[in-house]
């Protein structure tokens, strides 16, 4: 094919064409124009320190004498040999929290789209209220709610619920402090909306007819929600679970202040070992490690799940 | 034919390429992008990237004050940084008497910060900086003693002329004359010393004194409702003096024996937690009975509940320090040694004990607190006697290897 033998229906080029042409050119630029500052944003605070933290990963050395890449790929082996329970313990944790989020957060956003009317911006607002004070402080605030001596753990004790947990191990005396289930309530509680807002988004574009219709071939109000409502919510539910699963994943601050030592989870280690031991390409490694183990389990979930276009 | 020329397209050829790489299967699209790009970085510039980093080894050539050049002379001014609530201020929260006074006296600018909230984070921050052979901005830095044991180590803090700290030479108290980690106090001196005493809250207890780790660790009464610190060298030097070895002499298996039986309080959950600063709520409330606890909390505390009571154990307790130094390359070292010279006059020292209420490492100071807080100037975990003064302990110094080491079994025995 040479441009010889051009079909004869090719518009002729005329002195109306350029222009046209550089329009069309500078049109498909603006994509790549509108994705610069998204690409430099992660590429200073994305992936510098990514590429930096696989580096230190794989170097040995001291403070004292600095550190040099040797390749050292023993480290993860190493660490993930020392550390599989907190990893293990930081994916249950999470798995669990995300759980009591969706069982929690489901009726909620389903109030709100459905049987909120004109309240609904204010329910919407309270649910992000507490995102105007600060994690620390809200993490805080539930020590004092699950306190010892508190009503909450009052209550549990006398109805005897805690009989129950402590015998499944997730709590241990007549207290809740200091236990995992205190440390999966905090994580429940602080990651909650990262579950309601998508959630409620998707319950909220559904078209109420579909509803209607469903009353009309005689659907009962719990098979309209299995086989309108539900399915159709399902993209909130996927990135419901996952921007909840993913952080609490990481999180190490609900561990350390609701917890006790045998519920550390795998960020409380990568702090200490960043932070105090000074082990440097342990932490890093230990980074990764997490990185993988959450893009595994995230991949799995969205293959299962097939919602492809959230991503 | 086959050589086609670019330039010989025909614009319908133009558009059919323009169309398949903008929706077609070849379809420039961000998963493609992202993949091509990731997998491009990695393959390419990702091992030449990961060669590339590396921490530089610490720069031994900072040490001596002869290494950097000082302008004091020229710039009458100062950066200080320190931990927050560590200095007198006025109920407003906008004057700093002490240092207005320095400032008065002396012509020279303090910039006070208060943006140092843990030792490690801090170190952290300021780490790449020095070991780069950089300014850190700061003339003064208050740091805990080990930290600053480390960074001389490493060469990154100035010496200091003594003959220029008259004040400080002479009135500094004895526990912390000698520092393993300073000998000589050429390159640190103290701002605050922090003894660790076992604390308790006589509701939770029940009336019961608690005076020991021991019984921390076995009285049945406590069990979980005991906390220990985080602060590995706090736990474990109150707990090596509580088995009859002394922290400044401690051998490994010492440590690991002590380790050990703080293991066994974790494993019967005879021990809720390791906590930091966060214990004083949780003692205040009475969620723990009993803990190790930082003296200058105590002293606070017990402002507001006379239910917290403190004591020393007979086997001794642990005293740590907050110190000031001179960052290496830090441009006004003299500034800052008359700065520190100034907080070791007793009248200046008096008042910075009063506000702060920790252990004043100044001497001849009670006569001076004494006319500002009469309670203050009795209390010895602010103004500690002869007495107090004997039964206090310095963990050793340890190298850098040897530091990671006994972190590392530390952070393993408190969950992380």
């Amino acid at each position: 094919m040479t441009a010889t033998t051009a079909p004869p229906d090719a518009p002729p080029v005329t002195g109306g064409e350029p222009p046209r042409r550089r329009a069309f050119r500078r049109g498909r630029l603006v994509p790549y124009w509108l994705l610069l500052p998204g690409i430099l944003w992660l590429i200073v605070f994305f992936l510098v320190p990514l590429v930096y933290q696989a580096s230190t990963s794989v170097q040995t050395g001291s403070l004292e004498n600095g550190f040099q890449v040797t390749w050292h790929f023993q480290t993860y082996w190493d660490a993930l040999q020392q550390y599989y329970p907190q990893f293990l313990r930081s994916l249950l944790y999470a798995a669990v929290a995300t759980l009591l989020c969706l069982v929690v957060g489901y009726p909620l956003a389903y109030l709100i789209a459905f049987r909120a009317g004109r309240h609904r911006n204010l329910l919407l607002v309270l649910v992000i209220a507490p995102f105007f004070t600060s994690f620390l402080i809200r993490t805080l605030a539930w020590k004092t709610i699950l306190a010892d001596g508190g009503p909450v753990v009052g209550f549990l004790s006398s109805a005897h619920i805690l009989d129950i947990t402590a015998a499944l191990g997730w709590t241990s005396g007549h207290r809740v402090l200091a236990t995992p289930l205190a440390v999966v309530t905090g994580l429940t509680y602080n990651f909650l909306p990262f579950m309601i807002l998508p959630l409620y988004t998707s319950l909220e574009r559904i078209d109420h007819r579909l509803h209607e219709a469903a009353g009309d071939l005689y659907a009962t109000p719990w098979t309209t929600f299995r086989k309108v409502t539900f399915p159709m919510s399902l993209p909130g539910v996927v990135s419901g679970t996952l921007l909840t699963f993913i952080p609490s994943s990481g999180d190490y601050v609900n561990a350390q202040l609701l917890g006790s030592a045998d519920t550390k989870m795998i960020g409380s280690v990568i702090q200490s070992q960043f932070l105090t031991v000074l082990d440097y390409p342990t932490a890093a490694a230990l980074s990764f490690i997490l990185m993988a183990v959450v893009l595994f389990v995230v991949t799995f979930y969205i293959r299962r799940a097939g919602t492809e276009e959230l991503l | 034919m086959a050589h086609d020329a670019p330039e010989s397209l025909s614009s319908v050829q133009l558009a059919a390429i323009q169309r398949h790489l903008t929706t077609g299967r070849g379809a420039l699209t961000r998963r493609s992008l992202l993949r091509a790009g990731g997998v491009g970085a990695l393959t390419f510039g990702g091992f030449a990237a990961l060669t590339g980093c590396g921490i530089p080894a610490a720069k031994k050539d900072a040490k001596g004050s002869g290494g950097d050049p000082d302008y004091s002379a020229k710039e009458k001014e100062l950066v200080f940084s320190n931990w927050t609530e560590y200095m007198d201020v006025t109920d407003d929260g906008k004057h700093y008497p002490t240092l207005e006074e320095f400032t008065r006296r002396t012509g020279i600018k303090v910039t006070y910060k208060t943006d140092i909230n843990d030792n490690n984070e801090f170190f952290g921050k300021i780490q790449p900086q020095l070991a780069a052979g950089q300014d850190i901005g700061r003339d003064i830095i208050v740091l805990t003693d080990w930290l600053v044991g480390r960074i001389i180590g490493l060469g990154w803090a100035q010496t200091l002329d003594a003959s220029l700290m008259p004040h400080a030479y002479a009135n500094l108290i004895d526990p912390f004359r000698a520092p393993d980690w300073d000998p000589g106090r050429a390159h640190s001196y103290p701002w605050a010393g922090i003894p660790t005493v076992i604390a308790y809250n006589v509701k939770a207890t029940g009336g019961r004194k608690v005076d020991s780790v021991s019984q921390l660790l076995d009285d049945p009464k406590l069990k979980g409702r005991v906390a220990f610190l985080t602060e590995m060298r706090d736990t474990m030097g109150m707990t090596l003096l509580d088995m009859g070895k002394a922290p400044e002499t401690f051998t490994t298996d010492d440590y690991d024996a002590a380790v050990a039986r703080l293991q066994k309080g974790v494993d019967s959950h005879q021990i809720r937690r390791f906590a930091g600063n966060d214990y004083t709520s949780d003692l205040d409330k009475g969620d723990i009975a009993a803990c190790l606890a930082w003296a200058g909390d105590i002293v606070q505390l017990q402002a507001e509940n006379p239910a917290v009571r403190y004591a020393i154990p007979k086997t001794g307790y642990m005293i740590s320090s907050d110190n000031m130094m001179v960052p290496a390359k830090s441009r006004h070292r003299s500034n800052a040694e008359r700065l520190m010279d100034y907080y070791y006059e007793p009248p200046a020292a008096a008042k910075l004990a009063e506000y702060i209420n920790y252990v004043c490492p100044c001497d001849n100071v009670k006569p001076e607190l004494a006319k500002l807080d009469k309670d203050a100037a009795n209390n010895v975990l602010i103004i500690p006697d002869a007495k107090m003064q004997a039964a206090s302990h310095n963990f050793r110094s340890l190298s850098n290897k040897e530091d990671t080491a006994l972190e590392q079994k530390f952070s393993r025995l408190i969950g992380a």
